[in-house]
């Protein structure tokens, strides 16, 4: 019966973690998908970030309140993860609470300090629930979310509430036991005789391990997959000045050569896409970038044109950004190799209206916990809408053809330029 | 007022220590002339050495990139280059944040490096060195002004505390707005919408910015960017009938209670 249940779960635990790196390598091949950008300079800086912002969750306390929140979930997560390795001994050797006679007297300080965790995080996730279904913040009503995003961000929570009360319920039901929190749930348990609690505790601790393989399997196809792409997404995170946009190498070249014709080269190179129509002409950070984020809505809160009322949300523009890369991706799982299907994310995804709104504030940028820029994929698509499609409005037309006749963008003569050094 | 060009220096064979990059608004725009005046009037008065690039100055690119025109800004950035590296320039300072933002952080990779700093750090500067001496009784000592926070300053470069040192400097009361500094609400101009409507929304951007100014009850609004001065000024008077709090560049302010 024993050996039954161990065989039993080394194959769930092996089907989890092989379904889990299987779905991994799909979301990597899908942000590989994006243009190569060399982003590997300043190492040192860049760890500094990741401490900074991945394990030092720096942006996060700009609300200390929900920061100290989130950092008990966060902590917890990692943490209780310790004992997650002791649940794996116990299940696949058929032992019970494997690591307690190695670690003696310091085995109760960890488990109780795993129930004092456990318990916070149930906490916290009970006020997230309330902040997003009864105090209903703005940015958890918005549109943005409806469907199948709010049931995800609820079923997570959910699920993080049950597994930490599993947990508890286990220890509380091992009648050997006598850990800080669990111990006020033994009560609940007073009428049940040893047998029972045992099924009790084994239940508990079944339920426990299934439900953890199956949030790690749900995490690919969550908003979730956060809690592992922050830290990548931190390091690779511009190190430049936010004002600073992406330089065209090609443009560049192309005006170079219509100054100075004796550099361009003789043979001419294949004309290049310019900005970005769909996915695969973003680069692979922005791509990572899509899967990194948790629609929090920061960004959104945080716009300009979102909170006057615009089309346009950062946070959307993230959300159709990885609906359109996973399209892309079951078309090439279908095809073997992408098959043209009349869709892209430019019009298809995001609308030019949204576009159109952002004035590059970067309020979006500096808001996102996870080192995210939709700034930067609404810029790549403007650049696609006006030098592939010559899709402006009447203004900005007007407005380039100033600044190419009169070097301003307003139509003024350029001899006028110093002309307030003789006004009085 | 008399300001050199670089030509005019070049002509003497002379180099002058600082390049002041006046910029479109400031050059065309008749409310932000006010402010290059300004600026150009310290400058003589602190003694600093300055040349402007006069009728040789062009577009730095900025709202056509921004825009979406990477050909549009590559040409005005080509050309720019030209004229600043055939001058030899080192130096350069702006009252415009996106030209200097377009300056700083976009000229180098394309061959154009210069040290480039704005106006409010330069003021800092001059009035820490003891440069800028301001009258005894200046009319603006016990005054509240709340200072609006540029994006392409700020969030882009990050430059909170010069021009609020500046401010500090003149013993004015400085009030903040709910958001600031990294927080601080875009005035609605930047990204090319300075060149066009904005799009169909509730309300316009700069409304909801003069309505967080108007909330700190100060006496005046302070700004450091001809884009955000014009779209706070019109926003305040959509808002007041009468009296209108008056939105000022900061060099305006020291310009005023300067020796």
């Amino acid at each position: 019966m024993a050996l039954i249940a161990e065989i039993l779960f080394s194959i769930l635990t092996g089907t989890a973690l092989f379904l889990f790196s299987k779905n991994l390598l799909t979301i990597r091949r899908n942000i590989l998908i994006g243009k190569e950008a060399f982003i590997n300079d300043r190492p040192a800086e860049r760890w500094k970030q990741v401490i900074l912002l991945a394990f030092g969750q720096k942006k996060m306390f700009r609300n200390p309140l929900v920061a100290i929140l989130h950092l008990f979930v966060y902590v917890g997560f990692i943490i209780i993860n310790i004992e997650l390795l002791e649940i794996i001994v116990d299940g696949i050797t058929g032992s019970h609470r494997a690591f307690a006679p190695l670690l003696g007297t310091s085995y109760d300080l960890l488990i109780n300090s795993f129930e004092i965790l456990a318990a916070l995080v149930l906490i916290a996730c009970v006020v997230f629930y309330s902040r997003r279904n009864i105090i209903r913040l703005k940015r958890f009503i918005s549109k943005d979310l409806n469907g199948w995003p709010r049931s995800d961000a609820n079923a997570i929570l959910i699920t993080e509430i049950v597994l930490m009360g599993l947990f508890l319920i286990m220890n509380a039901a091992d009648p050997a036991s006598n850990f800080l929190i669990s111990s006020y749930l033994k009560p609940l348990f007073n009428s049940f005789n040893e047998s029972q609690l045992s099924v009790i505790e084994h239940t508990a601790w079944w339920i426990h391990i299934i439900g953890i393989y199956a949030f790690m399997n749900y995490l690919p196809y969550s908003k979730h997959l956060h809690i592992i792409l922050a830290f990548p997404n931190a390091y690779y995170a511009p190190l430049e000045p936010k004002g600073k946009m992406h330089n065209m190498q090609s443009i560049q070249n192309e005006v170079l050569y219509a100054m100075q014709p004796e550099m361009a080269p003789t043979e001419a190179a294949a004309p290049e896409k310019f900005g970005a129509k769909d996915v695969m002409d973003l680069s692979w950070k922005n791509l990572m970038d899509a899967y990194s984020c948790t629609e929090c809505g920061r960004c959104s809160a945080a716009c300009p044109a979102n909170l006057t009322g615009k089309l346009l949300s950062p946070r959307k523009i993230m959300m159709s950004t990885r609906d359109r890369l996973e399209a892309v991706g079951k078309n090439i799982d279908a095809n073997k190799a992408f098959v043209d299907d009349g869709k892209s994310l430019l019009h298809d995804y995001i609308t030019v209206e949204e576009l159109r709104a952002c004035t590059t504030c970067n309020a979006c940028v500096e808001e996102c916990p996870v080192s995210i820029s939709p700034m930067d994929i609404i810029l790549e698509l403007r650049r696609s809408l006006v030098m592939e499609e010559s899709n402006a409005p009447a203004e900005w037309n007007g407005m380039f053809s100033n600044i190419e006749n009169n070097f301003a963008p307003w139509k003024f003569s350029p001899d006028d330029r110093d002309a307030w050094t003789s006004q009085s | 007022m008399k300001v050199n060009t670089m030509a005019e220096f070049m002509a003497k064979g002379e180099q002058p220590e600082v390049l002041f990059w006046v910029g479109c608004a400031g050059s065309f725009d008749q409310r932000a002339q006010k402010i290059t005046k300004a600026f150009a009037t310290i400058l003589d008065k602190a003694g600093v050495n300055y040349a402007i690039l006069g009728k040789e100055e062009a577009c730095t690119g900025d709202p056509a990139r921004r825009a979406g025109n990477e050909f549009m800004f590559q040409m005005m950035a080509y050309q720019n280059i030209q004229v600043l590296n055939g001058y030899n320039i080192k130096k350069i300072v702006t009252t415009c944040p996106h030209c200097f933002n377009t300056l700083k952080n976009e000229y180098p990779v394309l061959g154009g490096n210069y040290e480039v700093i704005h106006h409010t750090q330069f003021l800092q500067e001059l009035i820490e060195q003891g440069k800028i001496k301001f009258t005894d009784s200046n009319e603006w000592k016990g005054k509240s002004i709340t200072y609006h926070d540029s994006c392409y300053l700020g969030r882009a470069n990050e430059i909170y505390e010069a021009p609020r040192k500046v401010l500090e400097s003149l013993d004015m009361e400085l009030r903040e707005m709910k958001r600031c500094k990294s927080k601080g609400l875009c005035c609605g101009a930047g990204g090319a919408q300075m060149f066009k409507e904005e799009e169909k929304g509730d309300k316009r951007i700069n409304t909801e910015r003069a309505d967080e100014a108007l909330a700190t009850k100060s006496d005046f609004v302070a700004s450091a960017c001809p884009f955000c001065n014009t779209m706070m000024t019109d926003g305040i008077k959509n808002r007041t009938e009468e009296v209108h709090t008056e939105v000022l560049d900061i060099a305006e302010i020291i310009a005023k209670a300067i020796q």
